[in-house]
């Protein structure tokens, strides 16, 4: 177990860079999640921990020590890969060994450790077993238990969950935080997912075109998100936008005509954006600032999801699940002031 | 609605059952009849072989498929003249070796142009594809000279070091390593492995099938190589099977029939080798189908 520390990361492939200075502290045995779009950096990030890439610039330190030089053996990593990279030539058990062939313990040693994690996995009678006469759960858990096998202080995992299905996605998911919080090793979780992210991370690292938008724990960056990108990639469905501008007396005049009053952090002729999820836009409301008509619902059972149609967009909103209005009523909707987001409408940064 | 098409379906499924063959289709009458006839194109040189194999003499400009007097002296001859054990050996030997070559270095070779970005990686690749571009019959005489100046006229290394590589080899297996995933390598990396350990544990035996296919391509080609172990052999005892074959009857006289034996007695080995490979091929193949 160790802790893990990037310093200015910057990483480019023949002259494009693609990550620009990446710094980030990982607190021995925490669980970390990066999160972002594809193509984001977050596999490089991973690959550059792992030592499966070289650095252009920057440190990389596990356990206080630099390893921006060290072979990927000699990191004291292991990584978990989203087609499993487990070998369809060998049996679970030689597969869940591997990890262990270029160490000099006996033979008795090896296998009692084997052993050991195929019971911590639930896999002890499938040890037997090819890949081929697993299902993609099985195989998962053979994947992950042989980067276990070894105890390395950082585990890497690369999207390991999205080759599952949906239902499975969500077993595995509660499977590794459970053996996270046995295991207690420090955990960097690659993911595309922000429900993934939401769900398993001590802390989430939100990424977006080779920088790093907000590190934060999930209640943080789904309270407080830092822009506006963060504010529309976590939370499902996405948080409403809406232009505005701040007016001589402080209130907020959005494009759609309604007004707000708030007490804001914003200059008078401030141009801002206004966030607001759909869960807290509701017509139950004593403030409305929104007008518009229903034009699709989606009944969730508990809560409905209203799509409503004004003069600045669609927006969705939260009605009651067993009387939401009709489609085609017409209904006014507002928010909490502590559950409005505002954001510099040009640089995209929360005002707080 | 469903269910009963489905019933419909599987009565007449039960009709289908019942009758005894299916009603003659054009289609598939012309696909067997041209199977059939490539059937006996392929197999017709082979029965000659052997028919001839069992001819006197006499017989054998007479094309007959059935001798009129068929007869294994042939035979005993070819088995006795201690020069066909020679030439057999000769043969095996070559062939094992350089099969055993092309199967290790071409592989090592793939590889590398497969599975490392090094400068240059692509010139060396082009390189090595623009050599299959040039005939054999071009290269024969560098080749000889080449043999003459090292001294390896008449030798083992001197019929063998043509073939110890070959650009096809390589090509072939660049072309499989590239269905082995990065991920399986770069986790071999992670677990400590060396580069040579993972192409040995990890990349070789994903590509198997490719390594059999490989072999026997290697080993017949040797095994049938005729025109290079002529040149660079003088003495009897270093002939390959085809080059001593050939050399059976005088100036005056080729004698087939003996030709013939020999070269029936010299199929054995292939068929070995193929029988013994072809499982992986083919087992390699239905993987391959299954994993889609
Ligand atoms: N080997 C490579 N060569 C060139 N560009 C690469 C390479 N690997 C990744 N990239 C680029 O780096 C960026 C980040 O990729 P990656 O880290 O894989 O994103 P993701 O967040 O989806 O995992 C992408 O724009 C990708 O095209
Ligand atoms: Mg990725």
């Amino acid at each position: 177990m160790a802790n893990l520390a990037i310093r200015d990361l910057v990483k480019t492939y023949d002259k494009v860079e693609v990550l620009h200075g990446i710094n980030l502290e990982v607190q021995d045995g925490e669980f970390v999640v990066f999160v972002g779009p594809s193509g984001c950096g977050k596999s490089t990030t991973l690959r550059l921990i792992a030592g499966l890439e070289e650095v252009t610039s920057g440190d990389i330190e596990i356990g206080g020590r630099v390893v921006n030089n060290l072979e990927p053996k000699h990191r004291n990593i292991a990584m978990v890969f989203q087609n499993y990279a487990i070998y369809p030539h060998m049996t679970v058990r030689k597969n869940i060994g591997f990890g262990l062939r270029s160490s000099s313990a006996p033979k008795a040693e090896k296998d009692a450790r084997i052993d050991q994690v195929a019971d911590l996995l639930g896999m002890t009678d499938l040890l037997s077993r090819k890949p081929d006469q697993l299902s993609g759960g099985q195989r998962q858990r053979v994947a992950i238990g042989r980067a276990m096998v070894r105890d390395p202080a950082v585990f890497l995992f690369d999207e390991p969950l999205s080759n599952l299905d949906a239902q499975l996605r969500t077993q595995m998911r509660l499977e590794i935080k459970k053996l996270h919080q046995r295991v207690g090793s420090t955990i960097i979780f690659v993911t595309h997912d922000q429900v993934e992210a939401m769900t398993m991370a001590d802390r989430i690292v939100i990424m977006k075109d080779g920088y790093i938008q907000q590190v934060g724990t999930p209640a943080e960056v789904y309270h407080n998100p830092a822009n506006t990108f963060v504010a529309q990639f976590i939370g499902a469905p996405a948080m409403n936008m809406i232009e505005g501008e701040v007016k001589e007396n402080g209130s907020i005049q959005l494009s759609s005509g309604g007004q707000i009053d708030a007490d804001l952090p914003a200059k008078p002729g401030q141009r801002i954006t206004l966030g607001v999820r759909p869960e807290d836009l509701t017509a139950d409301t004593s403030a409305p600032f929104l007008e518009g008509s229903v034009a699709v619902r989606e009944p969730l059972g508990h809560e409905t999801l209203i799509y409503v149609k004004t003069n600045a967009g669609e927006f969705i909103a939260k009605a009651d699940g067993r009387h939401p209005p009709d489609v085609g009523a017409t209904v006014r909707l507002g928010a909490l002031q502590e559950n409005l987001h505002i954001f510099d409408a040009e640089t995209g940064g929360a005002l707080v | 609605m469903a269910a009963t098409e489905e019933i419909r379906l599987s009565s007449d499924a039960l009709l289908k059952a019942n009758k005894p063959k299916r009603p003659a289709n054009m289609g598939q009458f012309l696909r067997w009849g041209l199977l059939f006839l490539g059937g006996i194109v392929m197999i017709m040189p082979i029965v000659y072989m052997i028919s001839t194999s069992l001819k006197w003499p006499h017989e054998v400009y007479n094309l007959k498929l059935i001798p009129d007097e068929p007869h294994l002296e042939n035979y005993t001859f070819v088995l006795e003249d201690g020069r066909f054990y020679w030439w057999f050996v000769n043969s095996i030997i070559i062939a094992l070796i350089t099969t055993l070559c092309n199967v290790i270095f071409d592989s090592l070779v793939g590889y590398t142009l497969c599975k490392f970005r090094f400068p240059g990686r692509y010139i060396v690749f082009i390189a090595i594809l623009s050599t299959l571009m040039i005939p054999t019959e071009m290269l024969v005489i560098p080749w000889y000279l080449m043999s003459q100046q090292f001294g390896w006229l008449d030798t083992y290394w001197g019929i063998m070091f043509p073939g110890l590589m070959t650009a096809f080899g390589t090509f072939l297996m660049k072309q499989f390593f590239e269905t082995v995933p990065d991920d399986f390598i770069e986790a071999a990396r992670i677990d400590g492995l060396n580069e040579l350990q993972i192409w040995w544990t990890v990349a070789m035996p994903l590509v198997k099938p490719a390594l059999a296919a490989l072999a026997i391509f290697v080993f017949l080609g040797n095994w049938t190589a005729f025109i290079w172990p002529l040149i660079v052999t003088n003495s009897v005892e270093m002939y390959t099977l085809p080059v001593g074959l050939s050399s059976f009857g005088d100036e005056a006289d080729v004698a087939w029939e003996l030709i013939m034996t020999g070269a029936a007695i010299s199929t054995i080995p292939t068929l070995i080798v193929f029988l013994i490979f072809q499982r992986f091929i083919i087992r390699g193949v239905v993987m391959a189908g299954l994993k889609g």
